[in-house]
This record gives structure tokens, C-alpha cells and sequence, in this order.
């Protein structure tokens, strides 16, 4: 195995995030950005509000300094440099001209205009690039917020102005994170940064009652917490297809470990024909939803692959060993191959094959134990957890250039982390860990920075994020 | 022949005589004491004849052991007798008698004039029989798998039976087949069980594949493999949570169940 060097670690990044940006209008911009190691430098002054939004602005604006902080791609001018009188309306910012008049007598460092000219903000000790401000009010008993971008490097006002615009939303909690994460998506999108608002996250949580464990979801910032399941039994290993309409996921409700799929717009179960065997297990979607892989113990002795029709008709199998075989996980790019779970080798590891099983090969060096592999959308890397370098149990999150096999490790022995999952950005992973003492849900930049923890309640673990 | 019969007739002769002879001497030293003179005879003027208003009995028909009530009522009677043991009762009056099999009560009724004759029946059934007594107490199924049957221990990683394991399952195949023998419908769920080290979805396989080689074991030195049903719960169910190798070991066991 090669070892991992710096910059293998930036051309892994700098592909995981380009791959997310070819789309945008920036793209080459964005890739000089990150490869060059330069972000902007945003100042995000928080939101006032009148009337009834009032009550609202906390969790407006830390929803808005949140989505864009998490982003990784801007840095954060630092907050207690900020001016003390931001703007509110396009009304309150003077032009250049106000601003290059300092009056004799005041002292030569202090901001000319309080905040009111843009070289408040673009001067030192701030030194933002740009600037996001606004306010809430309340409006024929609805939330509206009036959000601002500007450039503070461009002289005069119009130039500077990135975008104003008008955001409505129910006058609630919820409607506040609505309308934040609305213009922080747009904020974000100036930067070529697709917006993760309204991606959902399924977890695992065991909150309903001890000794059980149901199928949850939350909206990808933690918020929204909900149980999907109410068996009263084991539900786990959730799987949703890419399309965001099916659960699969597995189950003790009826005794043996069984797989159940569930459609996400009726909430229903749909018809899923289980083999009769003593184990199904970890069910996954192709890329177009049309059929499932899962681990079944039907061949007797060991759990093996299979794939079926997501009715569960049309059973084939894609392997006949004696190892333990689980985790099949189809390539979204290609849907042609597909990484998986063995333990053919000894300890398991990480194998991938063609998706009528033919042309195994193993992925990681067979060190330690390798386990959860998930595919990038890009379809050329996966992330994973692996035991490389530490006891057993002790699991740490990598992801891998499939095709030249080298790894980045993301997190370094802080306890378990475990089921690593992307966003559908391609550049957050979500993870459990049970770093802080119980297994809680995290999610972090794909260079490891920004983790933040999105649960608290129960223990909670096994997240899937999708669009 | 003609000589036996001679000497049988003397034999009676000489016996009948001799019990004449103790008949008379015994009659001197035992003179009979003369009875009492009897009670001084009144003249009997002659009264009405007794009449039984009543003789009944309540119930007419008991369980043995239960209690019927005879109840009467006499007139012009000079003295009134009910057999069974009750003897001489008064003109009006009730009394309670246990019979045990059915039994007819007679009275008699003396009058000046005349006698008056009544009787009842009591009929006596038997009681239905007493439960069996129970059973002695038997041990039920949850008793005799926790009693009888060990849980065995597995390496990690590992779902062969350890050897130190063999002789413990052997003696469980031998409990097994005779709860099984005095449970018919109970079947025994093998449950897989894996550490916490390894990975959820790795370790649901590892723990089938204990439960499955148990299982395999148990059938063939015996056990009805149609009663023996496999469960791998992986990590799911920890006995213990401490993150040292004894935990770890505990864990790393198959289980066994009884379900009737």
C-alpha cells in the first residue's frame, strides 16, 4: 500500500470537490480556489428582526452562519472584528466617496462609517471579501427575510452588489430555518456551491426504547428528528434509492433478520419476496432503483450476495464462497460495479466486482479490517471505515481513488467511526462516532474539517444521506 | 360299616346326655334375679288414636355427607320412636341425620287410640370425584433451558466450534433431546451472537454462521434438526458492554432459547 503523502490528500480533494463544481458556471475558478489553497472571506452580520420575526433571528442567523461555515468553502471573517452599525437595507450602505474622507482628529484605523461603507469590511482587520446582510420582518403573518451579497472589493455599489433578494416562509422556528437555508443556499451559489437544504439524512436511532432500534430522519443539519419505523423490534442498515422514494432496510420485526422496503412518499411498505433463508440483510438500490443487492444466508452456510428485482423476484446470486460476504454497494456513475464486504481473504475487507459478479478484486491492502464502503457520486472513489493501524473495533474513516487505490484518513482514533456516507454534494460525509462517549451522528468536510454532531438524543448511527 | 354306625349313635347318645346333666347343674348356682315387678299398671282409659300431622325430610336427596333435616309433627301420642338410631323424640321437633347410603326413616306414633306408622326416605348420592390430585410440579421450559443448557463461547472472527465447546454442546444435545421429548411443540431458536469490535453488517453474517454451525453440530449427534431454528443477532444483543477481552468473550456466544 502506498503511503499517504499531503499531496495525495490535495489531488483527492481537489477531484472530490471538482467533480462536485464542473457543473457550475465557476468551475475553473473554483478548482484554482481549493488547489490554490485561497477561499473568499465572508462576513455574515447577523439578521435583526421587527415585530413578530423578531423572536426569530437567533435561529435564523445561526442557520445561515452554520450552511455557510459547513460549506468549506469560505472562510469566516472572524465575528468580533465586525463594524458595529452593518447594514440592514440597500438604503444604509454609503458610496466610496463617504468613505474616503476621514475626518482630522479620529483615529487612523477605525472604520470610516461604522459599518455603512463597504471598506468597513473589505479593509483590515476584517478583510472580508464579501458581505451578507439583511433583516426579518413580519408580513401578513408570514416570515419575510431580505437578504443581501455583496463584493465589498468592487468601488462602486451597483458593481458591488452580488444579489438582494426576498425570501418567505410560515412565521415559525421551521419557517426560519426555511428562509436561512434559502438565502444561504443562494450565498453558497455564488461560490459554485450546490446547496444541501432539503437532503435528508436516515439514521438509526434507538431513542424509542431500549433494546430497540427504528429508522429515523432528519433534515441534513440535525433538525426535524423523526421516527420513520415503529416496530417496536431491531429495524437497521437503512438503504435509500437514489431517486429518494424507497427505504430498504433490515429487520428483526418478524423474527429472523429479514429486508423491508418502504415507499418515502406514501410512507407504505412495499412487497419485498425475502428468500427463505435464516438471514436476509443489507440491502442496497442500483442507480436507477430497479433492483436490490443484499446479503442472504439462502446458500446454507454463509452469508453470500445477491441481486433481485425490488419485488425480490429474479434471485441471482453474485458470489458462491464460504466466506462471509455483506455490503454490496452498486457504482451510481456506472452501476456496473460494485464494492462490497468479504472476509474470503481472513479479516474482512474491502472487494470490489462487476455487477454479474465476475472480476473480484480486492480494495484495501488487507491490513487490519476494512468495512461500510460508500460510493462517491462521482463514481472513482469511496469512503470507508477501516481498523488500519489500530486495534480491532478502533475504526477510522478513509476514502479511496478506487482506480490508483490510494487513501486519505479522515479521522484519527477518536473512538468508532463508523458508516460513512456522502452528501449529495459529494463533499460532506456523514458518520457516526462515539468520540464524545455515546454513538451519535456527525458530519464533516471530505478533508475532515468542520465535524459537527447532529444528534444528542438515544445513541444513533448508520446515516444515509440523500438528495 | 354296620360297627361305625353303632359307635356314632353311642358317641350322640353319651353327648346328648352329658349336656343334659350340665343343663341341670348349672341352673342351681345361677338363679335368675326376678325382673323388676313392673311399673304399677294404670288403669289405661282408652284415648284418641295418635295421628303424624307430618314426617318429612329436607332435602329428600343429599350429596353423601351432607345433612337432610327431618321434621315432624304428632298428636294425640303417647310416645313417638324413629329408628335409625334416632329413638324417642318429642310430639313436634326436627333433627338432622348424616345418612351414607339411602336409608328410609320410620315412626312410630303410640296413641290410646290406636298407632300411626310414617316414614321418609333420604336418597344419598355419591359425590362426584375429587380432581386428580395435581401433578408434582413440573419444570417449565424456560426453567429447564436455563437449568439444562449452557451458552458456548466462539474466537473472534471465528464460527467453528472450539474445541474447549465440544463436550459443553454434547451435553446440551443430550438435555435438548429430552426437553424437546417433554415439550413437543417447543422448538429451540440457536442464536448467533458476535462482539462489538466488528463491523454491524459483517458481524450479522459471522453470528448466522455460528448459529449454523451449532446447529449443524447439535443435528448431527442427534437433536431434531426441524426443532432447532437459527437467529444471528450480531452485535445487537450485548450481555455485556465493557470493552475489555472478558466482555468480548461473554458476547461472542450462541444462545439458546426455548419457544413453546
Amino acid at each position: 500500500m502506498k503511503t499517504t503523502r499531503p499531496t495525495t490528500k490535495l489531488t483527492l480533494l481537489a477531484i472530490a470537490f471538482a467533480a462536485v463544481a464542473w457543473p457550475q458556471d465557476q468551475q475553473s475558478n473554483i478548482i484554482l480556489k481549493i488547489t490554490g489553497g485561497t477561499k473568499s472571506k465572508i462576513a455574515l452580520p447577523d439578521f435583526r428582526g421587527a415585530g413578530g420575526a423578531s423572536q426569530f433571528t437567533a435561529v435564523f442567523n445561526e442557520t445561515v452562519f452554520g450552511d455557510v461555515q459547513r460549506s468549506g468553502m469560505l472562510e469566516m471573517a472572524a465575528k468580533s472584528f465586525y463594524p458595529l452599525n452593518p447594514p440592514q437595507q440597500e438604503g444604509d450602505l454609503r458610496g466610496p466617496a463617504a468613505a474616503a474622507q476621514p475626518r482630522r482628529g479620529a483615529a487612523p484605523e477605525s472604520p470610516n462609517c461604522n459599518g455603512r461603507c463597504l471598506t468597513d469590511w473589505s479593509g483590515p482587520p476584517l478583510n472580508a471579501n464579501y458581505l451578507g446582510f439583511g433583516y426579518l420582518a413580519e408580513q401578513g403573518g408570514q416570515l419575510v427575510a431580505f437578504g443581501h451579497l455583496y463584493n465589498t472589493t468592487v468601488p462602486d455599489l451597483a458593481g458591488a452588489k452580488a444579489f438582494r433578494k426576498l425570501y418567505n416562509g410560515p412565521l415559525t422556528e421551521e419557517g426560519a430555518r426555511k428562509v436561512a437555508h434559502e438565502y444561504a443556499a443562494d450565498v453558497l451559489n455564488q461560490f459554485g456551491v450546490p446547496s444541501l437544504a432539503g437532503s435528508k439524512i436516515y439514521f438509526v436511532s434507538d431513542r424509542g426504547g431500549r433494546g430497540t432500534k427504528e429508522i429515523w430522519v432528519m433534515d441534513f443539519d440535525g433538525a426535524n428528528q423523526r421516527q420513520l419505523t415503529h416496530f417496536k423490534s431491531i429495524s437497521t442498515m437503512p438503504s435509500v434509492s437514489p431517486d429518494g422514494q424507497r427505504l430498504a432496510f433490515t429487520t428483526y420485526a418478524e423474527g429472523q433478520p429479514k429486508i423491508k422496503v418502504m415507499s418515502l412518499e406514501t410512507m407504505r411498505f412495499l412487497p419485498f419476496m425475502n428468500p427463505q433463508a435464516s438471514m436476509n440483510a443489507t440491502p442496497s438500490f442500483t442507480p436507477d432503483g430497479s433492483r436490490i443487492l443484499f446479503a442472504s444466508s439462502l446458500a446454507g452456510y454463509s452469508s453470500q450476495l445477491y441481486i433481485a428485482d425490488r419485488t425480490g423476484s429474479g434471485l441471482r446470486p453474485l458470489s458462491d464462497n464460504r466466506a462471509i460476504e455483506v455490503e454490496p454497494k452498486v457504482n451510481p456513475k456506472t452501476g456496473a460495479d460494485v464494492a462490497f464486504v468479504s472476509g474470503r481473504g481472513g479479516f474482512q475487507q474491502i472487494y470490489r466486482m462487476n455487477i454479474d459478479g465476475a472480476d473480484v478484486t480486492r480494495l484495501t491492502s488487507g491490513e487490519g479490517e476494512a468495512a461500510n464502503p460508500a460510493w462517491h457520486p462521482d463514481g472513482q472513489h469511496i469512503v470507508f471505515k477501516w481498523t488500519r493501524g489500530f486495534a480491532p473495533g478502533n475504526w477510522n474513516i478513509f476514502i479511496m481513488d478506487v482506480a490508483s487505490r490510494e487513501v486519505v484518513q479522515l479521522t484519527h482514533g477518536m473512538g468508532r467511526n463508523e458508516n460513512p456516507t456522502w452528501a449529495p454534494d459529494g463533499r460532506h460525509i456523514v458518520f457516526s462516532s462515539n468520540r464524545n462517549g455515546s454513538t451519535q451522528i456527525f458530519t464533516m468536510l471530505a478533508d475532515g474539517t468542520e465535524v459537527r454532531a447532529l444528534t444528542s438524543a438515544g445513541t444513533n448511527s448508520m446515516p444515509v444521506w440523500v438528495k | 360299616m354296620k360297627m361305625r354306625n353303632k359307635q356314632i349313635v353311642t358317641t350322640l347318645l353319651a353327648a346328648a346326655l352329658l349336656m343334659f346333666a350340665a343343663g341341670c347343674k348349672k341352673k342351681q348356682p345361677v338363679a335368675p334375679t326376678p325382673p323388676p315387678p313392673p311399673p304399677p299398671v294404670k288403669a289405661v282409659e282408652k284415648g284418641p288414636a295418635a295421628v303424624i300431622s307430618s314426617f318429612t325430610a329436607e332435602p329428600s336427596t343429599i350429596v353423601r355427607g351432607e345433612a337432610s333435616t327431618l321434621r315432624w309433627s304428632v298428636v294425640n301420642a303417647t310416645e313417638i320412636t324413629i329408628d335409625n338410631g334416632i329413638g324417642t323424640v318429642s310430639t313436634s321437633g326436627s333433627r338432622q341425620v348424616y345418612p351414607t347410603s339411602n336409608t328410609t326413616y320410620r315412626m312410630t306414633a303410640k296413641g290410646g287410640g290406636g298407632d300411626a306408622i310414617s316414614a321418609v326416605t333420604v336418597a344419598v348420592t355419591t359425590p362426584p370425584p375429587p380432581p386428580p390430585p395435581p401433578p408434582a410440579p413440573k419444570a417449565s421450559l424456560e426453567e429447564r433451558m436455563s437449568r439444562e443448557i449452557t451458552d458456548i463461547y466462539f474466537d473472534y472472527d471465528k464460527s467453528e466450534v472450539r474445541e474447549d465447546a465440544r463436550a459443553t454442546l454434547q451435553r446440551n444435545a443430550d438435555a435438548f433431546k429430552a426437553i424437546l421429548a417433554d415439550f413437543p411443540s417447543a422448538v429451540v431458536t440457536v442464536e448467533g451472537h458476535c462482539d462489538e469490535r466488528g463491523s454491524a453488517e459483517y458481524n450479522l453474517g459471522l453470528g448466522d454462521r455460528r448459529s449454523a454451525s451449532v446447529r449443524e453440530f447439535l443435528v448431527q449427534v442427534g437433536v431434531p434438526g426441524d426443532r432447532l431454528k437459527p437467529i444471528s443477532y450480531g452485535k445487537e444483543k450485548p450481555v455485556c458492554s465493557d470493552a475489555n477481552e472478558s466482555c468480548w468473550q461473554k458476547n461472542r456466544r450462541a444462545h439458546f432459547v426455548g419457544v413453546q
